[in-house]
């Protein structure tokens, strides 16, 4: 799949109208990306001209400045904003919400301004404005949505995922733990990059157990990290069979006309 | 003449204690440091009204929401009796304003009265959930000790100060009849005629006199005692929650604090140049209260350890050892060891501050996930101390996991989260 950076866009002396965020997951962990190259063929069917960094984009400093180390955080963040200012970047779409919400949130006070969205707002909107086609038929099928924190508690954002389900025709079974009840999957604060402290339990253990009572036999997330979790949950309890997780935007995309 | 100069030495005293010790209250509050951020004073007094006010959040919840409403709306309408005892205690009247009030009176006292029947009922019904019941949130090992103790004081302080009124009342309701002269008309009383009929009918004159005044007296000393013990108890939130929802976040709850004095030290990192800065503090996040916000402090004496944050913490739920009420009852705490302290340069020299209240495990253990804020029925945000108290660890003392340390490694070294050798674009060739 071709698809250009930034760079590549102003050296030809091109515009692009959205730049799509990669962030670490996306770029590195196989399973997210598999998310990216989704979500890129989205963008290219449904002929949005988008860019992404490549090489020039670094992580977006969220899990340092969770876990305290503001310095790290700084710096990252700085530089980001000085590439993605460079490029008269506007409008930035992110597959996680903790890069989307570190942007949307944070970088503006360090100068970095942009409209901002994350993936499931974006697909959203293409679907209601038609951009985006899917298939009429109205399957059977049911799915279980999880509330990713950074989306849903922290940035308020429980509508626009559901609502990409609906277009898709997919009824959902809501988890008994969900919008502003929503459980941790377990990675965020920086905890998807350590051991838990000891516990009964692992948290991606408890979330699981919620998903698995909805009897479906999809978890759709929209998070990369939640991603991880939930299918290290699913492989705990031996529901591999039973259960699979998909992000929203594969949904979409083996819903595409 | 003897009753008035009894009530207006012990009034005074009570409420010069009182003063005493609410102004400690304040001098502690004021040992955290002011934000300069924007503050929506309209979105503030929005937040209190909705929150404080309207106890919006408390419905989450609907049976101890309901039943707390009977409690704080009966409180509320109590403070007219209360003003009412207060007069007719420094003027040696009886029922001051049932004159002025007329009809209005009788209207009144029955609110008061059935309000205070159903607080009764609730306050039996918080017993009960508390002490058999025995609900998992008001189980947790903070709670042990003086915590339940105090919420059990509360109940039981509550029942006595209905008791009071009733007594007071049907009593009362006799007595008009027997002597209109003194005990001037209220009218008919619901509750308290039925109870003045049915239980005190036969009773001679004079026990009857000295009942009213023992119910005068039990409500007033039930009411004094409140005061004095209030300071000291979680149940200060019935008046911290205004100041703190007032004053609770309102940015973006996504967003954590700058540190100016950081940010100037990466601009010249990367070859920026630096901004102009007023804060140029040198201790970043919080060891102690000296570094926590006020609306962190003010927050620590709001809240009501209800356990709402923690019955949804992933990590508490999950058996570790992270209370979000513990912390915020940790900083209280503190607060009130520091007080104790001499102070000779504004700050405490017990050589103790936060950590020696609050562990590492704990603060490791939050997921950021704001179950906990989204909890809090008084907008307290427990969150916020523990992401300071992280801070602190990380950059002062370089405490903090060791696989963080090879995280920050990796995005010092390859600016990603993971030490990987592939290029970042890697995935689109594949
Ligand atoms: S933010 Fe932290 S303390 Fe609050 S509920 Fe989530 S994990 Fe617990
Ligand atoms: S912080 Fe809020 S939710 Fe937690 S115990 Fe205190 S009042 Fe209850």
């Amino acid at each position: 799949m071709p698809i250009k950076t930034a760079a590549e866009y102003f050296s030809q002396g091109e515009t692009f109208e959205v730049l799509f965020w990669v962030g670490c997951a996306g770029s590195y962990d196989a399973r997210a990306q598999k998310v990216s190259r989704a979500f890129a063929e989205i963008l290219t069917k449904a002929e949005i001209k988008f860019a992404i960094l490549g090489n020039e984009e670094k992580c977006t400093g969220d899990p340092a400045r969770r876990a305290g180390n503001e310095f790290l955080f700084q710096i990252l963040a700085l530089q980001n904003i000085e590439t993605l200012n460079q490029y008269q970047v506007k409008k930035i779409v992110c597959t996680c919400p903790h890069c989307f919400n570190t942007i949307a949130n944070e970088y503006p006070e360090l100068g970095g301004k942009y409209e901002v969205m994350h993936h499931s707002q974006y697909l959203e909107e293409l679907l209601s404005l038609g951009k985006i086609k899917v298939k009429e038929d109205r399957s059977t099928e049911s799915v279980t949505y999880h509330d990713s924190c950074y989306l849903g508690r922290v940035n308020g954002m429980y509508e626009a995922p559901r609502q990409v389900i609906d277009h898709l025709k997919l009824e959902i079974r809501e988890m008994k733990r969900s919008r502003q009840n929503g459980l941790c999957c377990g990675a965020g604060g920086a905890q998807m990059f350590k051991e838990d402290e000891k516990g009964e339990k692992r948290i991606n253990e408890e979330r699981i157990e919620d998903a698995i009572e909805t009897q479906s036999a999809i978890v759709v997330s929209n998070c990369p990290f939640c991603m991880t979790m939930l299918q290290d949950g699913i492989k705990a309890k031996e529901k591999q069979e039973q259960m699979m997780v998909y992000d929203l935007s594969e949904m979409v995309l083996h819903k595409m006309r | 003449m003897l009753q008035i100069l009894f009530f207006s030495i012990l009034s005074g005293l009570v409420f010069y204690i009182a003063y005493g010790r609410f102004l400690q209250i304040y001098k502690n509050i004021s040992l955290g440091i002011t934000e300069n951020e924007k503050h929506n004073s309209i979105t503030g007094l929005k937040n209190m009204i909705l929150f404080a006010l309207g106890q919006k959040k408390m419905f989450n919840k609907p049976v101890s929401g309901i039943f707390h409403l009977f409690i704080y709306l009966a409180f509320a309408l109590t403070q007219i009796e209360l003003l009412e005892i207060l007069m007719d205690g420094f003027t040696g009247e009886h029922r001051i304003f049932a004159h002025a009030l007329g009809s209005f009176y009788n209207f009144l006292i029955n609110s008061i009265e059935i309000l205070s029947f159903l607080a009764f009922i609730s306050t039996f019904i918080f017993l009960y959930r508390r002490n058999i019941l025995k609900l998992i949130r008001f189980q947790k090992p903070e709670m042990k000790g003086w915590p339940s103790l105090d919420a059990n004081l509360i109940l039981m302080g509550e029942i006595l100060l209905i008791a009071g009124i009733f007594v007071m009342n049907s009593s009362d309701q006799i007595l008009q009849n027997l002597d209109p002269q003194h005990y001037p008309s209220t009218g008919k009383l619901y509750i308290s005629s039925f109870i003045g009929a049915s239980l005190l009918g036969q009773f001679p004159q004079d026990w009857l006199i000295w009942l009213e005044r023992m119910g005068w007296w039990l409500h007033l000393f039930v009411i004094y005692g409140f005061i004095l013990y209030l300071p000291f108890s979680k149940h200060l939130h019935i008046f911290l929650a205004f100041p703190n929802a007032y004053l609770s976040n309102q940015d973006s709850r996504g967003k954590m604090s700058n540190i100016p004095v950081i940010e100037n030290e990466a601009r010249s990192m990367v070859g920026l140049s630096p901004k102009e800065i007023q804060d140029q503090t040198e201790i970043f996040g919080a060891a102690d209260i000296f570094h926590l916000t006020k609306r962190t402090l003010i927050g620590a004496y709001s809240c009501t350890e209800c356990g709402r944050c923690t019955a949804v913490c992933p990590a508490n739920l999950t058996g570790k050892k992270l209370s979000p009420r513990k912390i915020v009852m940790d900083i209280r705490d503190r607060m009130e060891e520091i007080s104790k302290q001499p102070k000779p340069n504004g700050e405490c020299n017990d050589g103790k501050n936060l950590f020696d209240y609050i562990s590492r495990e704990e603060i490791y253990a939050c997921t950021s996930c704001n179950a906990c804020v989204e909890a809090c029925p008084v907008l307290i945000n427990p969150l916020e101390p523990i992401l300071a108290l992280r801070r602190y660890d990380i950059l002062m003392n370089s405490g903090g996991p060791s696989e963080w340390m090879s995280m920050f490694n990796s995005l010092e070294n390859t600016q990603s989260v993971w030490q990987i050798p592939e290029t970042r674009d890697s995935w689109t060739k594949s």
